[in-house]
């Protein structure tokens, strides 16, 4: 029997196994930032054990900074401590850190295949949920807690049960101003977010094959929002070409040779998964969410589900949901007003995003009552879009562009939105009070959220291209 | 991590489904570089008012429930990787949560922690709820060994699964990294062997 393409690096990487469903998993690549790593640290010392392979752990500080004056000294305390102590740890065990207005800083999981550090068929951690993203590339990648950081710091492993797999097949052609965002927003909302619990997900089929490597990392990004552990798609030659040439890939005969062996990473023909789904792209339409979690999703064109059409013990968290949207069942939120554009986060803050979002806005105004923050995912996404031209745009446009950081993805530095408020988001959490204490998430697509940047209102962005 | 024992408790019921760790601990309270004290900020912004006042109809609040279990809906601690929610629950006094189905890295921090999931059927998990709104103060006995959950005084009991291997830590109090340091030989050997990246 064939193999996934799941199977073929997880068992590459079996150091030892332990059970019939339990591993040692070598780790190859280990990201860590300022907020989940301070106490496996701690940990590390309190065994009296240090870094088993430092080399083989990368730091950015990303989720607690300030997206404006990075040069200037963190002004809020809690924050310049915990930067300050992940600067203070790397030191101490030879990690290599991009700081702070270092040009390689950005959002872990921006800067990892920026850099060409995150390759096909590697295991990749990283104490952040979002670390599917990785599995654009063909690799097993996954977030991790802090108990499990400090195991990858202590022995460069991890004990892990073996998930089953799921395969997804999405076939056809996407509509115009329909993006791989609306791909995963309406999966998840076909199957909840709790659909791939328990599940590996490897994503397949015509529609994804056609995508760009930032639109897979779109997709493999949001794994974790149907409950999946991780995401992947089969490395192909958009994968070895967006390798090839970054910062730490492989170079001449070792790119030659590594794309040899990146070649045998797909699912073999007679390979069986745990479950497989089928999509048709062209059911795909432009989505935007409607409740609290990710799952509670919505074509552009539809409606909020009656609450008859809620299952009964799901129905007091339906209502309880919509109660802090401030939605009713069955409306439409086509049309409805928004004051605040969030465009960022490691699930759309990359070159390409800020490219389409600019593209769009070329010479338009945003409306009078719209608040838009723009947060580059990267230093580099950030000199990339000034070399473009970008900040232009989008400052003509009352934009602006600021310097990168995690930002109101999930509101722990400065960037809020006020109680009460709607906030049309390019991030991947619609969670009660997420991008600030009582804000109202809409998840959307950059250029959903750039529609309604210049209209003022949640829009069918076809109907403007 | 301490070692597991039986729990014989009073509970506090949750009955909301897809409960996510934003709300165990909001993200603004992640900025701290110790693992003690989440405990008072345990669903934050669902047990206080915005000038810091408790909500008296959030059951945390509510003096007719206390124990060591959390009995919480269906998809429980979903969403970011976020250890802090598995140490704001056990910092809370929580020994053991149930519901019907756990977000994957969720049960794994919690495992880590000395904090039991108990996964158990719709039903159940309905009939918990049930018995705890006419009776608060109905007992659950948690049992890891025979890996077993009852509802005191009504002769329901459901079996739950747990791997042999963590449930042996959390028996014994032992954690991974004390189990692959063991195995520090095959490391090396794997690293001999293998691609290196």
């Amino acid at each position: 029997m064939g193999k996934t393409l799941f199977e073929k690096v997880w068992d590459k990487h079996v150091v030892s196994s332990i059970d019939d469903s339990t591993d040692i998993l070598y780790i190859d690549k280990h990201f860590i930032h300022e907020v989940t790593s301070p106490q496996a640290f701690a940990g590390l010392e309190k065994r009296g054990i240090g870094v088993l392979r430092p080399e083989k752990t990368v730091a950015t500080p990303d989720h607690n900074v300030p997206t404006i004056n990075q040069h200037l000294p963190i002004g809020e305390a809690l924050s310049a401590k915990q930067v300050a102590k992940l600067t203070e740890n790397c030191q101490k065990h030879g990690i290599n850190l991009y700081g702070l207005q270092h040009p390689f800083h950005g959002i872990v999981h921006i800067i990892g295949p920026e850099l060409g550090i995150t390759q096909p068929g590697m295991t990749i951690v990283c104490g952040d949920s979002h670390t599917s993203t990785h599995g654009a590339f063909g690799t097993i990648a996954f977030g991790i807690g802090t108990s499990e950081v400090e195991e990858v710091l202590a022995t460069q492993c991890l004990l892990q049960s073996k998930p089953k797999t799921m395969k997804i097949q999405i076939d056809g052609e996407l509509a115009k101003g329909v993006l791989s965002k609306d791909i995963i927003l309406y999966i998840i909302s076909q199957i909840s977010s709790s659909g791939g619990t328990g599940y590996f997900v490897e994503y397949c089929g015509s529609a994804i094959r056609s995508l760009s490597m930032e639109a897979r990392m779109t997709i493999c990004n949001m794994s974790i929002e149907m409950g999946a552990r991780g995401g992947m798609i089969a490395p192909d030659e958009t994968t070895f070409e967006y390798v090839k040439g970054k910062e730490f890939a492989p170079k001449g005969e070792s790119f030659d040779k590594a794309v040899a062996y990146w070649k045998t990473l797909y699912s073999d023909e007679d390979a069986v998964f745990d479950k497989e789904l089928y999509f048709d792209a062209a059911e795909i339409e432009p989505m935007v969410t409607y409740g609290t979690n990710p799952g509670m999703g919505i074509k552009i064109t539809g409606k909020i589900p009656e609450l008859e059409t809620i299952v009964a013990n799901n129905q007091k968290s339906f209502l309880k949901s919509l109660d802090y949207m401030g939605f009713k069942p069955g409306e439409a939120l086509k049309g409805k007003p928004i004051n605040w554009v969030f465009i960022g986060s490691c699930t759309n803050a990359r070159i390409e995003d800020l490219r389409m979002v600019a593209d769009f806005i070329k010479g338009k105004k945003k409306a009078d009552s719209i608040n838009a923050l723009v947060i580059p995912g990267s230093k580099q996404v950030e000199k990339q879009a000034k070399e473009e031209g970008l900040d232009k745009i989008l400052e003509e446009a009352g934009f602006k562009l600021r310097e990168p950081g995690c930002s109101a993805c999930l509101g722990m530095n400065e960037d809020k939105v006020p109680r009460g408020e709607y906030c049309i988001s390019t991030s991947n959490r619609n969670f009660e009070g997420r991008q600030g204490p009582g804000a109202r998430t809409i998840l959307a697509s950059p250029l959903m959220a750039a529609a309604a940047a210049i209209e003022g209102k949640i829009t069918d962005i076809r109907e403007l291209v | 991590m301490e070692k597991f024992k039986t729990v014989i408790s009073t509970v506090v019921p949750l009955p909301i489904s897809d409960v996510d760790t934003d709300q165990i601990i909001p993200a603004r309270f992640l900025k701290a570089t110790t693992r003690d004290g989440f405990g008072d900020n345990l669903f934050r912004d669902w047990r206080y008012n915005v000038d810091g006042t408790p909500k008296s109809d959030f059951v945390l609040n509510q003096d007719t429930y206390s124990g060591e279990i959390l009995v919480a809906g269906k998809n429980f601690g979903s969403g970011s990787s976020r250890e802090h929610a598995a140490w704001a629950i056990y910092d809370y006094g929580f020994k053991v949560v149930v519901s019907s189905f756990f977000a994957d890295i969720f049960k794994n921090n919690s495992l880590n922690n000395g904090l039991l999931p108990v996964q158990v059927s719709e039903e159940f998990l309905q009939s918990i709820f049930d018995k705890v709104e006419t009776d608060p103060s109905v007992k659950l006995k948690v049992e890891l060994e025979p890996q077993t959950i009852s509802i005191e005084g009504t002769g329901e009991s459901e079996h739950f699964e747990i791997g042999e291997y963590k449930k042996t830590c959390l028996l014994n109090g032992y954690d991974d990294i004390d189990y692959i340091l063991n195995n520090k030989d095959k490391i090396l050997e794997y690293e001999k062997n293998s691609i290196q990246f």
